[in-house]
């Protein structure tokens, strides 16, 4: 995708902290920038903890930011009167990753999907109401029969397809997926991730597709960003991210995907990444410096800032040459 | 060599308001010893209940039906008396679940928990039990066992969750572990110390393992046999040579070629399968996988489909490989298997 000139959505030095006990913060973001472009898809990754989430969430205002920015088109989301936040809630929309808990259950599919509709006046009548609702339904697989049922006598991948379609319903131009396909089975997750991929080209969409899974971000993002304890270590277009991976910590998630292949389990090495993300005793300098075979001493001091190490492709590591291909 | 453990005709049902839920209708497996056989399948299919009707731990409402049969070391499990159920439990055969948080006692320290399986099973005092307890953690690979052995199961991460259930699982060296999705809940870099854990565990202790997942990936690096199973019986199996490169049964495949790829390039997509499992109060039949099958014939939705043997422990249940059915040629060629293949649009 080369049309994209400005960014649709830009993150500037974003931090976040949430208070934890009397005195002590944890820095659950701490100092990301990455910018989505107009009709791609990024994806962000990392393991729990990370920030992730969080990160998605403040972009859509979801949650309150500690510092930094976060632009909409060039406007500042967290400064928006009321007027202005209000039209940005129908362009930026968000899937969750829990089809159970992200649907009222005493709602009908109808009055969910139709909800976004009735609050930015969408449709003129009833009519048109449901004649959207309808559409919207199609357009994610499913039919109007299922339009007055509740969301209990639903599937997970059905859920889904509810909550996507609900997005859908305001005509947003950007959708946050958190994680929208971890808690379905492998067959129906690449239903969904179709649908998406499908939904995108016809729409124009933008999407912010946060997952765990590698195999799957790699799918569908144009852009990767890796996220490591509310850090940003590396962003590059996904090809060239998971062909020539240069920060330790992505190498090593990367080389932690089982492979469905035996032959190549069998000639992989058996070198796994020691110990465990945690957030405790990292307060300064590079947060992977615990688990990183490569940490020197720089790395405790000092951490390490993103540079453009090939075009379009950062990483934020003191000891690139170092560091094994 | 004679099989650890064999199950033939195994026939579970949960008795609900709404009906008989047929979860498992039929299933045949063995593991042979020091073994790792992967049974592989989608949420619903009647895995979790095969692994748990191992150790007997089905509860009301489900019950497993008669004419079932599980043999476990020469001796007939489903008749146990309950003092030899104990025994056998925790002490010749294991489960670890994926949910580490749930499965371990929230009110007691770690090392109560793995000592009250020594103490249980093996004729040792207490203090013996502890300095076990503590070996065992250090062994699993837990930093500072002598203190990590007084705290509680809420003071640990979910893989040292992960890790603390696999120290109570080997405890008294069982000669089965049943691994019911250990690793679904972690992280990939967590999920691949715990498999390579297992594989050690494994080595060390002579152990057979039943790794029961949903994640081709995790099978591929530790199975050596491999059950496809699909709403509540086996559709194929066969050595994890067989599965990955020669699949045969249509679901077996599509399966496989959902999974995207790290080591693919592009943005493709993925090619799904439509359609839901059929409801198990009422299953199919014919095929349960008929109304999903794209090479569906009619006598699939009519009749259960024939067992054709491929030879060297390969097996699958389906009608396309009947002399009367029409040739499949993506099928029936070993060359054109997804492994290798360019996933279409």
């Amino acid at each position: 995708m080369s049309e994209h000139n400005t960014p649709l959505i830009q993150v500037k030095h974003l931090k976040k902290y949430f208070p934890a006990g009397r005195k002590e913060v944890v820095k659950a973001i701490d100092d990301i920038s990455f910018d989505i472009y107009e009709r791609e898809t990024v994806g962000l990754v990392g393991e729990s903890g990370c920030g992730k989430t969080t990160t998605g969430r403040i972009n859509l205002v979801l949650y309150d930011k500690t510092d930094g920015q976060v632009l909409y088109r060039g406007q500042d989301v967290h400064q928006m009167s009321r007027a202005e936040r209000y039209r940005f809630k129908k362009n930026a929309q968000i899937v969750f990753q829990d089809p159970y808990s992200s649907l009222d259950p005493r709602m009908t599919v109808a009055d969910i999907i139709g909800e976004g509709i009735d609050v930015h006046h969408l449709a003129a009548n009833k009519r048109e109401r449901l004649e959207k609702i309808y559409s919207y339904l199609r357009a994610v697989g499913l039919n109007e029969s299922h339009a007055s049922r509740f969301v209990h006598e639903f599937s997970g991948g059905q859920r889904q397809r509810i909550g996507i379609a609900r997005a859908l319903a305001v005509e947003p131009e950007f959708i946050m997926l958190d994680e929208p396909i971890s808690a379905l089975d492998v067959s129906i997750q690449a239903q969904v991730v179709n649908l998406l991929i499908r939904l995108q080209r016809e729409k124009g969409l933008t999407y912010l597709f946060v997952a765990h899974d590698l195999a799957m971000v790699k799918h569908i993002s144009d852009r990767i960003v890796v996220m490591y304890l509310g850090t940003v270590v590396e962003t590059a277009a996904s090809d060239a991210l998971y062909g020539k991976p240069m920060h330790p910590y992505t190498q090593s998630l990367i080389a932690a995907v089982p492979i469905p292949d035996p032959e190549k389990e069998r000639r992989r090495s058996e070198e796994t990444i020691q110990g465990e993300a945690t957030i405790a005793g990292a307060t300064q300098g590079c947060r992977f410096r615990t688990r990183c075979k490569y940490a020197t001493e720089a790395c405790a001091r000092e951490m390490p800032s993103l540079r453009e190490v090939e075009p379009g492709h950062f990483v934020a590591c003191h000891n690139l040459d170092q560091v094994g291909r | 060599m004679d099989n650890l453990l064999e199950i033939k005709g195994l026939r579970v049902s949960y008795h609900t308001y709404q009906g008989e839920v047929q979860s498992v209708r039929g299933v045949d497996l063995e593991i042979g010893q020091e073994e790792s056989v992967a049974l592989v399948g989608e949420s619903g299919c009647g895995k979790s209940v095969t692994g748990k009707s191992i150790l007997r731990l089905i509860q009301a409402p489900g019950e497993i039906l008669p004419g079932s049969q599980i043999t476990f070391d020469g001796r007939d499990v489903l008749s146990l008396s309950k003092k030899e159920l104990r025994a056998y439990r925790g002490g010749q055969a294991s489960i670890i679940f994926q949910d580490a948080l749930a499965a371990l006692n929230p009110t007691m320290t770690v090392g109560r928990q793995i000592m009250e399986n020594l103490l249980y099973h093996r004729k040792i005092g207490k203090r013996e039990a502890r300095a076990e307890a503590i070996r065992l953690l250090g062994e699993v690979g837990i930093p500072n066992p002598e203190k990590r052995v007084d705290q509680y199961p809420h003071e640990f991460s979910g893989g040292m969750r992960q890790r603390v259930m696999i120290a109570i699982a080997f405890a008294c060296q069982p000669q089965l572990l049943i691994a019911d999705e250990p690793t679904t809940a972690l992280d990939v870099t967590i999920q691949a110390q715990i498999i390579k854990l297992l594989k050690q565990l494994q080595r060390e202790n002579h152990t057979s393992i039943l790794m029961i997942t949903h994640d081709l990936g995790v099978v591929a690096s530790i199975a050596q046999r491999i059950f496809v199973m699909y709403s509540g019986v086996i559709v194929e199996r066969g050595s994890s040579d067989d599965i990955f490169y020669r699949p045969r049964h249509p679901y077996t495949r599509a399966l496989l070629q959902a999974v995207p790829r790290m080591d693919q390039e592009g943005k493709q997509e993925l090619n799904s399968i439509e359609g839901t499992p059929p409801d198990l109060i009422a299953p199919p039949e014919g095929c349960p996988f008929a109304s999903r099958c794209k090479y569906a014939m009619p006598v699939c939705a009519r009749l259960a489909p024939e067992v054709t043997d491929f030879g060297g422990g390969h097996r699958c249940a389906c009608w396309l490989y009947h002399e009367m059915a029409p040739r499949v040629a993506e099928l029936n060629d070993p060359d054109a298997a997804p492994a290798g293949e360019e996933v279409g649009q």
